[in-house]
């Protein structure tokens, strides 16, 4: 493993008493895209700012590229910070200064550059920015998506080595959101510096971090890859990725029918932003009303647990909805349709079907669980990728009860 | 239960306050000697200087015209009222100019800077400090006292005392319109009393004051702006606080420094 570029050590912090940091410790590694997920007034941006120096631990110690950054002082602490920049939750960009002379402001008051070239590098990060000619405006004059650009870009015109954002794309409309994401990633790629972001935006996170961190109560209770973060367990990390999946708040995971259209909805505004493919799927219980003969069959328990055993088994983006009395609807972001299959053969593989029924009198019958996939399409509408999933319905798991 | 005896606890109330106010002015000390010494480190910010002297000494010249005029006026007036009955008014001259030179001058100009200038500058940080915009300096690099406070201390220090000598000038043209031109004094009379009874100490006195308020004004008003974060409110509530604390502070700090700098010079 590569030593990282940004250690915390036992980091503590309080203010007036209130403690917001205990104990933290996060490895950082240098030229990757580190997300710091949590819930809001949880001391990410406290932790963000330890960072490039803006607040001093009560406790623990940041190294930074090896160096303990509280026993830098003087010229070495300054040549240190120049190694960042910081793009903050609102912008903080000088009210009273041009759209130019904003973002030239760190490249002038260093001195180092002659006016020709400060304003060649200037206009070359506004053009990449896709800000036009708004040189002489004011922030005032600015949307918010511009003034967030132009933030990006005051960040980026020193050629940093670590570039920590603040929550980037607060208050963005989806198509921005999506503008800002990938100028992250691209000018990480192209620039291959070291990104500390804080966002909010899940699972969009998982598309473009390398890494992510979940501080959860002063702690950090999860730190890896997205991949892994996808199969972990930990309710506490459920809850807070569910609670953005699942705006009802339905602590199953399971949502209920109606919501399900908001949420293909959103997954389709993000596949038209990544253009990243996601699959619909649909789960049902052939045969229910055949096993329950002796039961009421329209028993919506039996449906429930069945969805309740398929959430088990997904990922912690993907969403399971109830639909009806035997059949459940799966959206699973990021995946495409031979993806989906597979998705749904590990399913097959691990459910069983007295926990499902809870029944024992039906002895020796045989359960049949169909599958029905649709190819989301760009522009796709709900009810009609539901009716074509439904139309290539086929059973692709059977068992019996016993 | 051991209670501390209540003589204890006031002793220990007392000393907590006497070290907070002393760390205070401790860090306010500081701040003014970085902000002064940082006017001077290089590149000199000659563009940002003559930006702020405009708007803290051009832009203020109106109204301490207006209030130096009309402080003169009042002066001619009661001093004319008052010299007649001994049968001095001819000293009037003398007692307007020797007033707005000694003491009105100085401490009228201040205090319309701090109405004017002062409380701007305080809002103007405070609302810099609360939309994090003194931070985004910092993590740029970019020390923010050498970035926003040098350039009005320099600037104040400029301005200051050429506006103090318009006042005082402009003061005893008040007089001459209420003395002369009212009152009926000969003009010969009045202007001769105020040069032969003006000395280079009484001027230069003035000019101390001017500088020493120069001073309090730009670092009261810009020290809290500059912590309007760690007053007891937050946000424009903070600003406004901040804003009026500076203000009245400000104004205290210069009514008393004024008696202290008189009796050190007389």
């Amino acid at each position: 493993m590569t030593t990282p570029f940004i250690q915390f050590e036992g980091v503590s912090k309080a203010f007036n008493g209130n403690t917001v940091l205990r104990g933290i410790d996060l490895a950082i590694y240098q030229g990757e895209i580190t997300t710091i997920i949590g819930k809001s007034g949880g001391g990410k941006s406290v932790l963000l700012k330890h960072i490039i120096g803006l607040l001093e631990p009560d406790a623990g110690r940041i190294m930074i590229d090896g160096q303990c950054l509280t026993d830098v002082k003087g010229r070495a602490r300054k040549n240190m910070r120049r190694r960042f920049s910081y793009m903050f939750q609102d912008s903080a960009l000088f009210d009273s200064m041009t759209v130019y002379e904003n973002i030239a402001l760190p490249l002038q008051e260093r001195g180092r550059l002659k006016p020709v070239e400060v304003k060649a590098r200037v206009h070359a990060r506004m053009r990449d920015l896709d800000l036009g000619a708004i040189d002489n405006d004011y922030p005032s004059q600015l949307s918010g998506g511009m003034k967030k650009r132009v933030a990006l870009a005051r960040a980026l015109v020193t050629d940093p080595e670590a570039v920590l954002f603040d929550e980037p794309t607060t208050g963005l409309d989806p198509v921005r959101k999506n503008s800002v994401h990938n100028m992250i990633a691209e000018y990480q790629q192209r620039l291959g510096f070291t990104a500390v972001l804080i966002s909010h935006e899940i699972p969009d996170v998982f598309y473009f971090s390398q890494r992510i961190a979940m501080l959860h109560e002063g702690h950090i209770i999860y730190a890896g890859t997205p991949n892994e973060l996808q199969r972990i367990s930990d309710p506490v990390v459920h809850e807070f990725i569910q609670g953005f999946e699942n705006p009802a708040g339905d602590s199953s995971d399971t949502i209920q029918d109606g919501s399900w259209k908001s949420h293909f909805n959103a997954e389709m505004a993000r596949m038209q932003r990544h253009h990243v493919p996601f699959a619909l799927v649909v789960l049902s219980i052939e045969n229910l009303s055949e096993m329950l003969s002796s039961r009421d069959a329209a028993d919506p328990g039996v449906a429930q647990r069945f969805a309740d055993r398929v959430r088990l088994q997904l990922r912690i983006t993907d969403t399971c909805t109830l639909i009806g009395p035997n059949a459940v609807l799966l959206l699973l972001p990021f995946t495409s349709l031979s993806q989906a299959k597979m998705v749904c053969a590990k399913l097959g593989r691990a459910l069983k079907g007295q926990e499902i029924m809870h029944v024992q009198e039906c002895q020796g019958t045989c359960m049949a669980i169909s599958a029905g996939f649709a190819e989301v399409e760009r522009n796709g509408h709900p009810e009609r990728t539901l009716a074509q999933a439904l139309a290539q319905k086929e059973i692709f798991y059977q068992f019996s009860v016993c | 239960m051991n209670t501390v005896p209540y003589p204890l606890m006031t002793l220990n109330r007392l000393g907590r306050f006497a070290i907070a106010r002393s760390r205070l002015l401790g860090r306010y000390a500081l701040f003014f000697l970085r902000s002064f010494l940082l006017m001077f480190s290089w590149p000199l910010q000659v563009n940002k200087i003559l930006q702020q002297v405009y708007f803290i000494g051009m832009k203020s010249v109106s109204v301490i015209c207006l209030t130096a005029v009309s402080i003169g006026m009042v002066l001619g007036l009661h001093g004319y009222y008052t010299l007649v009955k001994f049968g001095s008014e001819g000293v009037l001259g003398a007692a307007v100019a020797l007033t707005l030179i000694r003491e009105l001058g100085p401490v009228l100009t201040a205090i319309m800077l701090i109405g004017r200038a002062g409380s701007a500058m305080a809002a103007e940080l405070g609302i810099m400090r609360i939309s994090e915009q003194i931070d985004a300096l910092e993590t740029m690099d970019i020390d923010p006292i050498r970035f926003l406070v040098s350039p009005k201390l320099a600037a104040t220090l400029i301005s200051m005392p050429l506006l103090t000598a318009m006042a005082d000038v402009v003061g005893i043209i008040g007089g001459y319109l209420t003395g002369v031109l009212m009152l009926g004094i000969s003009s010969g009379i009045y202007f001769s009393r105020v040069e032969s009874s003006i000395q280079m100490a009484d001027v230069m006195g003035g000019f101390i004051k001017s500088v020493v308020f120069a001073v309090i004004i730009i670092t009261v008003c810009c020290f809290k702006g500059f912590h309007t974060h760690e007053g007891p409110e937050f946000g424009a509530k903070g600003v406004s606080l901040s804003t009026t604390s500076a203000v009245v502070i400000a104004s205290v700090l210069v009514l008393i420094t004024n008696y202290v700098l008189t009796s050190l010079l007389l």
